[in-house]
């Protein structure tokens, strides 16, 4: 009996296998026909702003195929890099995200590490709390935050409405509750005896943290700072909101409202601009793509 | 841990000496220490985000001028006009949509890239998160430019097929096509992440043993992937419903609003409200009308963590 069965088994069995392999390069092709369908549709925007940017005004009007560069010219960049207020809107934007990712960094590592290692009263709460702040919306945000800023000026005589350096302000609320979150991921991983040995060798808390928590919690903090740049660079809301004056505007601000005059949209500049505007996080995300995944995997995975 | 190698100096000092260092002990003790570098995270929480968010509800009982309380006066006055009732119809279908297809997208492009070679996902999963890495209001010009009426590629590629020319976003109808087909382009790519990430944990194990039970694979998505998953799929849904319901950068870059309000979302709205129109207290009543989304949010989420923590 149990022979017989064995035998029938056998042939069932390979039969069963060849098909499962029949099966899974069929598979295998289909996913590869709707990969490059997604790809195209995620990566048509991007293309379609650098054809452009490579485009003279004429061509553009002109009713050719809007898909190729028949005449290419880097004309729009050339102007574009020249121009006194597109390199202000570039600077602003950039030193903006670099102190605000300096911010943050001083802000969120001792506090992560004290929510994750140092328990003090209410502390896991607050630690609760800096998730749910996460959630608030920064357009739930701006109005009552615009009027506070009006406000401490009416008072206190200092002007920072209308100035670049009141996002040094507010964009690390945006930043802040976050990345103390994953860093008290990351520190939270990390095993207890590393911190009992070097207090048991005499090492002070903020021994502790930058000597032990920094170094093995790196790849963490790397997340961190780049979601902070991302954050604050791509902001729009609030610098719409809080900076009026064309000399205290950052890019992506900067880019819809002065290039669009009215209704003529010079489109091949615009689209260098957007282009120039992306570059900076598509670097960073080409380089450190690992790190940027992690990042954001990090909010939901290790909560 | 300091606390205990603390204790032979205690016992060892006199009392005045004890006094003394009263405070120091105090500044030296874990709790305090970990307070203080709790401490500028807490102010900054508490001034720019508590205190703005209770002064919206301040601001949301005031008349125009900010002078006289009115209670529920602005409310009032929003409920009685047709085109806040709009902006919440539109606000909903955007949000609800646009987190469907979002969904459902990012599920099927993650399974799509768990299948192919380990080797290549790399690279397929660099280029499908491009959208998510450019910042919204860079690529919505794009888009912008791509719906343009007259020279854009769209209307340009259509009319190859002979398909008149599309006005994206003239007409009511493709606007609102238009808006949430943005944010399905630049919201899907985080769920394909999260779901690729949550689809690697699920053990090869259960799929052998599914496999070994014939189970199809309409089969092995449900009964396996899918409870699997779940956890990644709410939190993930919850996170982005908030996002896209508080969504500001698409709408206002593609259609500020248009055609004739018919796109406003709620954060659109309260700009042209309190910012452009001035009348702030009107402003941060819509603005708070965001808020009972985020309330279930956080419901859920802290009952999440709740359960997390008696796991643990």
């Amino acid at each position: 009996m149990s022979t017989v069965a064995i035998d029938k088994a056998g042939p069932t069995r390979k039969i069963k296998y060849r098909s499962m392999s029949r099966d899974r390069t069929w598979a295998l092709r289909w996913s590869y026909f709707f990969l490059v369908l997604f790809a195209i549709f995620s990566l048509t925007p991007p293309i379609y702003m650098l054809i452009t940017s490579l485009k003279s005004s004429a061509e553009i009007s002109a009713a050719t195929n809007p898909w190729w560069v028949f005449h290419p010219t880097l004309s729009n960049y050339a102007e574009l890099l020249t121009s006194n207020q597109f390199l202000r809107f570039f600077w602003n934007s950039a030193w903006i995200s670099i102190i605000v990712v300096t911010i943050t960094m001083l802000i969120s590592v001792p506090a992560a590490f004290a929510l994750a290692r140092m328990k003090f009263w209410g502390s896991a709460t607050l630690a609760t709390g800096v998730f749910l702040t996460y959630l608030i919306p920064d357009t739930l945000l701006f109005i009552p935050l615009f009027k506070m800023f009006a406000l401490f000026g009416d008072w206190t005589g200092i002007q920072l409405i209308n100035r670049w350096y009141v996002l040094l302000f507010i964009y690390p609320t945006l930043t802040v509750p976050f990345c103390t979150w994953i860093m008290i991921g990351y520190f939270a991983s990390i095993p207890k005896e590393l911190d009992e040995a070097a207090i048991i060798d005499g090492a002070s808390w903020f021994q502790t943290l930058t000597r032990i928590f920094i170094p093995v919690a790196l790849p963490g903090l790397i997340a961190a700072t780049i979601f902070a740049f991302t954050v604050s660079w791509a902001q729009y809301l609030y610098p719409l909101v809080f900076t009026t004056s064309t000399d205290q505007l950052v890019l992506p601000v900067g880019i819809t409202t002065t290039l669009i005059k009215g209704d003529v949209f010079n489109w091949g500049q615009i689209m260098t601009g957007a282009l120039l505007g992306a570059a900076p996080p598509l670097i960073i995300y080409a380089f450190l793509m690992d790190y940027y995944i992690a990042g954001l995997t990090a909010g939901a995975t290790k909560g | 841990m300091v606390d205990v190698t603390l204790q032979p100096n205690r016992v060892g000092t006199t009392h005045a000496a004890r006094r003394r260092n009263g405070l120091r002990n105090a500044l030296g003790r874990k709790s305090t220490v970990a307070f203080l570098m709790a401490l500028p995270l807490i102010i900054l929480i508490g001034v720019l985000v508590v205190y703005p968010a209770f002064y919206a509800l301040h601001l949301a009982t005031l008349n125009k001028s900010m002078s006289k309380f009115v209670g529920f006066g602005n409310f009032e006055f929003l409920f009685k006009r047709e085109i806040f009732w709009m902006v919440v119809r539109q606000s909903c279908l955007f949000a609800i949509s646009a987190v469907i297809f979002k969904a459902l997208i990012g599920f099927i492009v993650a399974h799509f890239v768990h299948n192919v070679p380990a080797k290549k996902q790399r690279k397929w999963r660099g280029m499908l998160l491009v959208p998510w890495v450019i910042p919204p209001a860079m690529s919505t010009l794009a888009w912008l430019w791509l719906f343009d009426p007259s020279y854009s590629a769209f209307n340009y590629t259509l009319g190859l097929f002979g398909i008149g020319p599309i006005s994206w976003l003239g007409e009511i109808g493709w606007a609102r096509f238009s808006v949430i087909l943005v944010n399905v382009w630049y919201g899907a790519p985080f769920f394909m992440i999260m779901y690729l990430a949550a689809l690697k944990s699920v053990p090869e194990q259960l799929y052998e043993a599914a496999a070994i039970d014939g189970a199809n694979w309409w089969q092995r998505i449900w009964y396996v992937t899918l409870p699997m998953m779940r956890n990644i799929i709410a939190i993930t849904t919850l996170f982005s419903l908030i996002v896209t319901f508080a969504n500001f950068d698409i709408t206002r870059i593609l259609t500020n609003g248009g055609p004739l309000d018919h796109t406003h979302l709620f954060a659109t709205w309260a700009f042209r409200v309190g910012i452009e129109s001035s009348d702030i207290p009107l402003g941060a009543s819509v603005s708070l009308f965001m808020f009972p989304i985020l309330a279930i949010a956080a419901v859920f989420i802290l009952r999440d963590i709740s359960k997390r923590g008696n796991e643990a």
